[in-house]
């Protein structure tokens, strides 16, 4: 407090701007921190690969195909923590939704589309179950959500056991039909002209995370989600619809975690028992490095985007290394989680001695 | 009017009431199953059975169950590491007794490797959730992401074997007794922990810092290191299972072993009716939650259910009893019953 009295007399252009960058900074620390991490890590790559191609712009939207579905449920995700809450079911969920899919379309012979539908209602209702369970029954999350992980990776086993391949024309159209870019192209050695390409799964994830913000950070819920998050019980006192609110989280949730379950079985065009194990974890700890903690009131779906290019890029530096093994990408993220988790805890008892 | 009763309170209202009610209820089910449930026999000299099977087959549960109520009592937060701990720890004990004909080193010296390394991954944890105020989850999720893939770089991504016999008798049987081993490890671990506790007030500390830890620090208790100590022992405890475990197969497979194990751990402190937001805790309550876990998944088993679909089945039961449990029901309940009872003051429900 006492800071800003005494420099607010001192009103001059530089001071101002000054002041502002210093509270947007204190303010979004940890995001700015994300995406600085984000940029060392991609300009030491530039230097690392550079008999690679790691600059290729192909490169680059690579991250962002292969985690098309996992950005839009680290979304979901996002919100979740803010309510301090946490939802350990998506992995199952992703897996559900693909063997569904796959089952519908080619046991069943349906149209993508109200296959599409069908399972989006799936995930609406079984995130309402989840969240009336934690908010009208107040169940601990993470024991619900752990029942809603076994439920969902046991009814994918139901469905089947054997794996299904899609082969259906429409969907598999859809899965391969590249959106080139008009820019950003290179020669081949043949002389060729080749544009970067996206897939459509890239522009869901990016409007559903544009859409997240928008809505975190303009709407009346958005607002409430962070209140309830803050500190339930006040927020309560304010007026505020505590129940309703977790509920419509979760719900949303589990919308998004079945929306990204199709981009995701968009990828892979087909679906196993053991699909997208651990991917629940893959989806919290993006979260958790783009700078939301699990204490809730707090986050940013921009920072959960670079959580999840941070990952896919360490990903990328592990297969283009060539000889380290798969296992390494897994370590360095949980290192780089460790790194993260402690900074926060930092800061939070940083803020406390202010006080 | 009042009912005489040789309980000094209703029966429902002991802790301990639900958690041997669920396994009472599995149990009368698999009786209706198959009748000869509770039949035991000796073959080959040892015992044989469905409860000696269901025994058997919880004891690295009943152990993991034990450090993760201590954890969750003490910090109202949960260690999800447990099962790569598992891996982990096998993989070191594996890797370090070779895959010839002969031990590599003394087996006790590679169990307290082993075990070195479970208190190695504890204090991790529990440095982080106590010291760094991480919350546990997170924390964890370190190790949960990670332990699998050092298991994977210490076994170099195979599947290992180990071919001496007596390798297997902490999973199996050792020669000449009846009982399988993983009972008296179980029985050991649980009774020292109980005495431990009991016998000192370390269990009356952790009940109080999980109920309010600045308080507890205000009384003169050190929060932290009692925190930081029921992690260290949920890391050994990790690792005592994760012996068992491979002992089991005499073999690592380190993307396998204790394989989700951390959850049915988690649900057997839940079921075993303690609150996971920490505080008080009943240490029997959980190893009958777990062996009422492990009954199911044997029940499901001989149900002739997969492997696989097996979760489904598991989520419906785990729901339902965390439900039973849950105040706003049980409110609910009662205020039904006093409705619907005659000739009791309606009021009260209000």
């Amino acid at each position: 407090m006492s800071k800003v009295n005494t420099a607010a007399p001192q009103s001059n252009g530089s001071g101002v701007f000054k002041r502002v960058a210093q509270k947007l900074l204190e303010r979004n620390f940890l995001l700015f921190v994300t995406i600085v991490l984000f940029i060392i890590a991609y300009v030491a790559g530039l230097f690392a690969f550079k008999d690679k191609n790691f600059g290729n712009l192909q490169v680059f939207l690579n991250l962002l195909i292969s985690n098309a579905g996992l950005i839009i449920i680290a979304v979901g995700m996002t919100m979740v923590l803010i309510i301090a809450g946490i939802d350990i079911s998506v992995g199952s969920v992703v897996a559900v939704t693909c063997m569904m899919l796959a089952a519908m379309m080619e046991k069943a012979k349906m149209e993508p589309l109200p296959a599409v539908l069908i399972v989006l209602l799936f995930g609406v209702v079984f995130g309402a179950v989840q969240g009336w369970l934690i908010s009208y029954l107040k169940l601990q999350p993470f024991i619900v959500t752990l029942a809603g992980m076994f439920f969902a990776r046991g009814l994918t086993a139901v469905i089947s056991l054997e794996m299904i391949t899609v082969t259906n024309e429409a969907y598999v159209k859809l899965a391969q039909y590249k959106m080139y870019l008009p820019f950003g192209g290179y020669l081949n050695r043949k002389g060729e002209m080749i544009y970067p390409y996206i897939y459509p799964t890239v522009i869901l994830a990016l409007a559903i995370v544009v859409l997240g913000y928008i809505m975190l950070r303009y709407t009346k819920f958005g607002r409430t989600i962070y209140a309830v998050g803050g500190n339930e019980y006040s927020a309560m006192l304010m007026g505020l619809n505590v129940k309703r609110t977790k509920l419509l989280v979760y719900i949303i949730n589990g919308f998004l975690a079945t929306l990204g379950g199709v981009a995701y079985s968009l990828n892979t065009l087909g679906a196993f028992v053991e699909l997208a194990r651990g991917f629940e974890m893959d989806a919290i700890a993006s979260t958790v490095i783009g700078g939301t903690p699990l204490t809730g009131g707090v986050g940013n779906v921009i920072g959960t985007l670079f959580g999840v290019l941070i990952k896919a890029l360490i990903e990328t530096f592990v297969s283009f290394q060539g000889n380290l093994s798969s296992w390494w990408s897994k370590i360095i993220i949980s290192a780089l989680l460790a790194l993260f988790i402690v900074l926060q805890s930092l800061l939070a008892m940083r803020k406390e001695k202010q006080r | 009017m009042k009912k005489i009763s040789i309980f000094k309170k209703p029966i429902t209202q002991y802790s301990l009431f639900m958690p041997i009610l669920c396994l009472f209820l599995v149990l009368i089910v698999n009786l209706i199953q198959t009748p000869h449930f509770f039949k035991i026999t000796i073959q080959n000299g040892v015992l044989y059975g469905y409860i000696i099977d269901i025994l058997n087959r919880s004891s690295g549960l009943v152990i993991l169950a034990v450090g993760m109520t201590l954890v969750v009592a003490s910090s109202g937060g949960t260690d999800i590491s447990v099962g790569a701990v598992c891996a982990l720890a096998g993989a070191v004990c594996v890797a370090a007794l070779g895959t010839g004909e002969t031990y590599k080193m003394p087996y006790i010296a590679a169990v307290l490797l082993a075990l070195l390394i479970g208190l190695i991954c504890g204090v991790f944890n529990g440095f982080l959730v106590s010291f760094m105020k991480v919350q546990p989850m997170v924390a964890t999720l370190i190790l949960f992401t990670a332990g699998r893939g050092i298991a994977q770089l210490v076994t170099g991504s195979f599947i290992l074997y180990v071919k001496p016999k007596s390798f297997t008798y902490l999973g199996s049987f050792i020669p000449g007794v009846p009982i399988p081993t993983p009972c008296f490890v179980a029985a050991f671990v649980v009774i020292l922990t109980w005495l431990v506790l009991t016998k000192t007030s370390l269990g009356m500390y952790i009940q109080s810092v999980g109920i309010n830890s600045k308080a507890s620090f205000l009384v003169g208790l050190n929060s932290k290191v009692i925190i930081f100590l029921t992690y260290v022992f949920c890391g050994i405890c990790a690792a005592i299972a994760g012996l068992i475990s491979v002992s089991r197969t005499a073999s690592i497979d380190a993307n396998n072993v204790g394989l989700y194990i951390e959850l049915d751990a988690i649900l057997a402190v839940a079921i075993g009716g303690n609150s996971l937001a920490g505080g008080k805790f009943s240490l029997a309550g959980s190893v009958i939650g777990a062996i009422t876990i492990q009954a199911l998944t044997t029940t499901l088993y001989a149900m002739r259910v997969a492997a696989d679909q097996l979760p489904l089945y598991k989520a419906i039961v785990v729901v339902a009893i965390v439900a039973i449990q849950s105040p706003v029901l049980r409110k609910w309940f009662k205020n039904l019953t006093l409705k619907l009872a005659p000739g009791k003051p309606v009021k009260e429900a209000m």
